[in-house]
């Protein structure tokens, strides 16, 4: 037995990780569902077995660098362990796949609030990935809690995107900070930071416009509002999430890497993750450039935004193993 | 990043192709297996990769190929060719109806740019067709979505039209016959983003595009989309009939494999390609340009056809001798800074060089600064182009020039400086042998080792950068 299929003995696990499998429900339709198939029906671990398995991890998004390593190791343990049957794999894959979102670490994706005063977290990302959307999601999340909650409209760019976040702050019912479109987005954040504190406000939560990593001017006017958010609540940790669309490709990578060197990106938010893509991006990213997922959005509603739990998402993109 | 290092490893294999005389079918092999990688990097669907590097390499492995005299350049060509193919040789153009209303619906994922797109759309139709667009507001689901049409709308000065909350479907039938009734003959319907999965709303766009009945049926789509692109673009054309696709986000760093996929898989022309934040930054689609783009090579096509060609040693000789003369003059910097732009483009191929890592710097010459520096000696008269002394002397020749160029007189006067730096670093160069010269430029980062000699630090757009790392070297 794997460490993996240990770990979804108990029922109360097993009952929280069907709503990952649900989200991905469709998504198991595609190429992942046919790692059995192929595990299955191969007679003999050969290189033309290992070509299919890289198939079907590429075809989720996994990236190809990540990829190539994963089946390198693969092959060594395949080597060392002396796996001779193809269906042996199985919980190797799924071991191998934890190991290399977790890397020996304990990750604590749950958010770091700020104990004695205002907590901050900044959502950051490229167009259209979900961050109002997110904002709106991870503000009922946080009130649910208990703690009070204001937003930021930090988007003074993008036509629509105040009042989208004004409409997200009636539904949830807390206050939001905004100017007019076209104002300096960092003169909104100062507001809001000051407006929180007054109010001893629990979390703020700043949306920003989306800007498209190799944008200089974008990414400079972001490390203006990083300065300006660490000089205003006096800390140098907060929380900064970058939003990724579960359909983005390789250049998550690159998303990733360049907003991590204007800004500390503490975790990722994938969102979409309803729709076919697999979002395995974000394993790279992991591998790569060591950010964890903290959350992943996964529907319409406005409930529809959950902790992220390595288990569960493995648990979604094999749960054809444990049918 | 991953894919810089996979561009240079097929670079390298391209090299080793690249010497040799005759190609052999492990070379073919080995370049191929460079090409697979470097396409999927660049996010193009797994098997759509798989039968493209089977073709080429069938292709490859005939005759024509082992008995070419450059085989490498054969090889490469190709591909390109063969990925160009893929995309579509020629631009397709939008069906647009010369007498009448036309219709174009835009579908999508969340996110995708859809509402973006149709602004940027209606106005470049507007123009091109002179066509009077109207806007529908079809998004009854996002919060604001209305709104952010809206706000395009006024920003370009183009009719929304709007019922609120209404069933989509009874917004669109509204919607035509208003058109009619005022005369609108460009009708755009953004809609709501949607899952292709999602029955109930793909049901929704169905009865859309039975009501609507467009000339367009488009496709938006992220140009960072991975592989998953395949999946959206062959669902979507199941329920719909897509006419063509718009490419989104095309001004980020991703390469965009995800169009070549749904070109194959689809059959679908993508026919537009969002550039910019702005409202205009909108171009119709050019297949081929996406090639090479997507393939990660950028102009290695053009590097094996041309720079290694005589032609650029010879310019680059003519040029040293221009220089070492001490008559160097406007004409000569324009030519000098193309060369420098082409060389720029090819800094990743020269870093593999032997001493030509230096060259890594040079492609801060970017178009933009190109196109300044064209505008102000386009300004100038062929007398002051051969004789910079005339501007030297004379203000009013100069603020003539920065008023035809629509550069500042700063700019001009920064021009001028630059071309003085660089004749009296070329006095200095004269009478030293070309050896010792090679290695006083190999002190300067920005020099281009034995062929452009002394350009380090005479760029006018380091010139900035230089005063400034001056400052910060006193202060130290």
């Amino acid at each position: 037995m794997g460490l993996f299929q240990n770990l979804f003995q108990s029922k109360e696990k097993k009952l929280k990780a069907e709503k990952f499998k649900i989200g991905m429900m469709k998504t198991r339709k595609g190429p992942l569902s046919s790692l059995k198939d192929v595990l299955t029906n191969s007679k003999k671990i050969d290189d033309d077995l290992f070509l299919k398995l890289e198939e079907i991890f590429i075809m989720a998004d996994i990236g190809v660098d990540t990829v190539v390593e994963f089946i390198e190791n693969l092959r060594e343990a395949v080597k060392r362990e002396k796996i001779e049957k193809p269906i042996q794999l199985e919980n190797k894959i799924v071991d191998k796949m934890f190991e290399l979102y977790l890397k020996d670490e304990i990750i604590n994706t749950n958010i770091r609030y700020n104990h004695d005063g205002l907590t901050v977290i900044l959502f950051v990302g490229v167009n259209g990935t979900g961050k109002t959307t997110s904002i709106g999601k991870l503000a009922y999340k946080i009130k649910a809690e208990g703690k009070s909650v204001m937003l930021a409209a930090g988007d003074t760019f993008r036509a629509g995107a105040i009042n989208q976040l004004k409409v997200f702050g009636e539904r949830v019912d807390v206050p939001v900070v905004a100017k007019e479109a076209g104002s300096d987005p960092s003169s909104v954040i100062f507001d809001a930071i000051r407006k929180a504190k007054e109010e001893h406000t629990d979390v703020l939560l700043i949306d920003t416009a989306g800007r498209l990593q190799n944008k200089v001017n974008l990414m400079n006017e972001l490390n203006k509002i990083n300065r300006i958010i660490k000089r205003e609540i006096n800390a140098e940790v907060y929380e900064t999430y970058l939003v990724i669309d579960a359909t983005t490709g390789q250049n998550g990578l690159s998303q990733a890497k360049i907003f991590s060197e204007v800004t500390d990106i503490t975790g990722i938010i994938l969102t979409k993750l309803d729709g076919t893509a697999k979002g395995g991006i974000v394993l790279a990213i992991r591998n790569k450039l060591g950010i964890p997922i903290s959350f992943v959005g996964m529907g319409e509603k406005i409930t529809d935004l959950e902790y992220f739990d390595i288990e569960d998402y493995i648990y979604g993109l094999f749960a054809d193993f444990f049918e | 990043m991953a894919f810089e290092n996979l561009t240079s490893r097929f670079q390298m294999a391209l090299r080793r192709v690249s010497g040799k005389a005759k190609l052999n079918i492990s070379d073919i092999d080995e370049m191929m297996r460079e090409v697979r990688l470097s396409l999927l990097e660049a996010d193009v669907n797994y098997k759509v990769v798989k039968e493209f590097t089977e073709e080429v390499k069938q292709q490859a492995y005939g005759e024509k190929i082992l008995k070419g005299l450059n085989p490498g350049q054969q090889v490469v060509k190709i591909v390109n060719d063969e990925l160009t193919k893929l995309m579509g040789e020629k631009t397709v153009e939008l069906n647009i109806k010369a007498e009448g209303m036309t219709v174009m619906l835009m579908v999508g994922l969340q996110g995708a740019g859809k509402t973006t797109s149709a602004g940027k759309l209606a106005n470049y139709v507007r123009k091109t067709n002179n066509k009077k667009p109207l806007l529908v507001a079809a998004d009854i689901y996002r919060p604001a979505a209305i709104e952010q049409l809206q706000t395009v709308g006024q920003q370009l000065d183009i009719a929304v039209f709007e019922m609120g909350k209404t069933k989509p479907e009874k917004i669109v039938k509204e919607a035509l016959a208003y058109a009619k009734k005022e005369g609108f003959d460009l009708i755009i319907i953004d809609t709501a983003g949607r899952l292709h999965v999602d029955q109930a709303m793909m049901e929704e766009i169905k009865n859309i595009e039975e009501i609507a009945k467009p000339d367009e049926v488009l496709l938006t789509v992220d140009a960072m989309t991975g592989q998953d692109a395949v999946n959206v673009a062959k669902s979507f054309h199941e329920a719909l009939t897509l006419t063509g696709c718009i490419l989104t986000k095309l001004d980020g760093d991703t390469r965009g494999g995800a169009a070549l996929s749904i070109r194959k898989i689809t059959d679908v022309p993508i026919k537009f390609s969002g550039t910019g934040e702005k409202l205009t930054d909108i171009e119709v689609f050019h297949p081929e340009r996406m090639a090479s783009r997507i393939l990660g090579m950028g102009d290695v096509m053009s590097l094996v056809e041309k720079a290694t060609a005589e032609i650029d040693e010879d310019e680059a000789m003519n040029m040293m001798e221009k220089m070492m003369s001490g008559k160097f003059n406007y004409d000569d910097l324009l030519k000098q800074m193309k060369m420098i732009k082409r060389m720029g483009k090819f800094s990743g191929l020269l870093k593999m060089l032997p001493g030509m890592s230096s060259m890594a710097n040079m492609d801060k010459v970017d178009d933009k600064q190109l196109n300044f520096i064209e505008a102000i000696i386009g300004s100038m008269t062929k007398d002051e182009r051969k004789k910079p002394e005339l501007i030297e002397r004379s203000s009013s020749r100069r603020n003539r020039i920065s008023r035809g160029s629509g550069r500042s007189t700063t700019e001009v006067n920064r021009l001028i400086t630059t071309l003085e730096k660089q004749k009296k670093m070329m006095k200095r160069f004269q009478g030293i042998n070309p050896e010792t010269m090679q290695n006083a430029q190999n002190q300067s980062p920005t020099a281009m080792p034995g062929m452009m000699p002394g350009l380090g630090g005479t760029n006018p757009f380091q010139a900035k950068e230089s005063r400034a790392m001056r400052r910060n070297k006193k202060k130290k």
